[in-house]
């Protein structure tokens, strides 16, 4: 695979909750290596068209390829069918999630989670996956908390555990659905921390949805801007500070920085 | 103006039991246990069923639930009693079961079958209301992981589901107990059989049923000690000042943690 292959790649996706059409045509193709940052206001679409990436979203038109499988969805006779839901688990394998609310598994230790899917998806013999989900531990900055439960930890620290557990199954893409939103202000450095080392220094390909605008600056190699289930804006992080386009766009950054 | 009671049957009843009142007593405890865990089995996979998306096994759930929570659990007893051999046209249930060490009345076990299969369909409801009250992005971060949907439920959802179950569970089995003086009259000599055959010979109903009643409130005191146990350590967590017991289980039966202390 070249390096500017992409990975992700949406065509005109279409999504509808009920009457109320959230996702209206929305493209966007991602390539290896690239950090995107998705922007925008509540309610555009953003987390909606992420969810839709590895499925957890159902689609009522266009397609989602990663890795230049088609998500979700198989073609018959020029139609596209659901996917058989052994099909769907194993692309979904392929691609990490961060949710915003961590979802970590309470019942499980920090390791536990870390090695849940590893072993039990991927079949990894424990005698493996726990020296594995350990070294990840540590990259998050958490190897001393590995026998303790999510209950135990920070909203900083699970989130990181989150990231561990998502890395665990080595996936060619991440997902970042707001990350930040539901932490502590004191704790959102060391969340964005472990994200901006992975892209820097692992060269992990990130879709990040978000509105710290420092992290985007900073780390970003690509910010789009959606507004009403579609995608408005398109650009380097430097043109979205210096020169956005659209008005909407401009008010949208002026409201949260 | 009161008859007159003969305390001595009551003490004699309650604190020198002789050899056929303990067999009955025991009958009654293993009777109760054996069809809750059948009932929690049939409720376990009556729910699964009813959150299929094959609408065959909902609508068979749903059948279940009506017919068995809407007719008298005593019809059933008998229907299954007397009627599950002539209507299946097998030997469903036998004269009486062997299993090596011992064996078993066949009413016994047609009781144990009408109790667990009655209780069942409550246990669907029961554990259904435990599956819906995990957070639903239990499910989608199992998802994200590439777990099928029913590893999800056997890992992340199920075990989460239990310390919800386990309340409600608790008082069916209170309710099993006494409830399962019913199968008497398939000729069941639990606890209430004994008192009923013993007043039957004496005509000492105050007597017998007193102490029986006794013996009732015992199981049921002792058994709502366990529950509140069992519950006070499922729900430590939620202070966040204590290790849960499933959690000191699952540390103790970790291959990660095995071995180690509980991290604070």
């Amino acid at each position: 695979m070249t390096s500017d292959a992409a990975i992700m790649r949406a065509e005109d996706v279409v999504k509808r909750f009920g009457k109320l059409e959230v996702l209206k045509g929305v493209s966007l193709e991602v390539y290896t290596g690239e950090v995107v940052c998705i922007i925008g206001p509540s309610g555009s679409g953003k987390t909606t068209f992420i969810r839709c990436i590895n499925h957890l979203e159902k689609i009522e038109s266009g397609r989602i390829e990663v890795n230049g499988h088609l998500i979700g969805y198989e073609e018959k006779n020029g139609k596209l069918v659901e996917d058989s839901e052994k099909n769907i688990a194993k692309q979904r394998a392929e691609i990490g999630m961060v949710f915003q609310r961590f979802n970590l598994f309470p019942h499980k230790t920090a390791l536990e989670n870390v090695i849940e899917a590893p072993v039990n998806v991927r079949g990894l013999k424990k005698s493996q996956a726990i020296p594995e989900g350990q070294a990840l531990l540590a990259r998050v900055g958490l190897a001393d908390k590995a026998d303790t439960y999510p209950g135990k930890l920070s909203g900083g620290q699970q989130q990181r555990v989150a990231i561990a557990r998502a890395l665990a199954m080595k996936p060619s893409l991440m997902l970042f659905d707001e990350p930040t939103s539901a932490l502590d202000p004191e704790v959102i450095g060391e969340v964005l921390d472990v994200m901006k080392a992975l892209a820097v220094d692992f060269g992990t390909t990130m879709i990040v949805v978000t509105h710290e605008m420092g992290f985007a600056r900073e780390v970003g190699d690509r910010v789009v801007m959606m507004d009403d289930g579609k995608i408005i804006e398109e650009g380097t992080p430097e043109h979205f500070f210096t020169a956005p386009r659209e008005e909407r766009t401009k008010q949208f950054l002026a409201a949260i920085l | 103006m009161l008859a007159a009671v003969d305390w001595g049957i009551i003490w004699q009843r309650i604190f020198h039991p002789d050899h056929v009142f303990l067999v009955a007593l025991w009958t009654t405890i293993y009777i109760s246990v054996l069809a809750q865990i059948l009932g929690v089995l049939l409720g376990l996979l009556a729910a699964l069923m009813r959150m299929s998306k094959v609408y065959p096994l909902r609508f068979l759930s749903g059948a279940y639930v009506l017919v068995f929570r809407g007719t008298p659990l005593i019809v059933q007893i008998f229907f299954i009693y007397f009627g599950a051999n002539l209507l299946f046209g097998f030997t469903l249930i036998p004269r009486s079961l062997n299993f090596g060490l011992f064996t078993m009345d066949g009413a016994a076990f047609a009781g144990i079958l009408a109790l667990g299969i009655n209780e069942g369909a409550y246990m669907r409801e029961i554990i259904r209301a435990g599956i819906d009250a995990v957070d639903k992005g239990q499910m989608e971060a199992a998802k994200s992981l590439g777990m099928p949907y029913r590893l999800a439920m056997r890992r992340i959802i199920l075990p989460q589901a239990t310390r919800f179950i386990v309340p409600p569970l608790g008082n069916e089995f209170n309710n099993m107990m006494k409830t399962s003086s019913l199968i008497f009259f398939i000729g069941v000599t639990e606890l209430f059989g004994d008192a009923e055959i013993r007043y039957s010979t004496t005509f000492k109903p105050v007597e017998y049923f007193l102490a029986v009643a006794f013996w009732y409130l015992m199981l049921t005191t002792v058994w709502s000690l366990i529950q509140s146990q069992i519950e006070r350590k499922l729900s430590a967590s939620e202070r966040g000042d204590d290790y849960t017991f499933r959690e000191r289980m699952a540390h103790a039966w970790s291959p990660v943690t095995r071995g180690r202390g509980l991290a604070r």
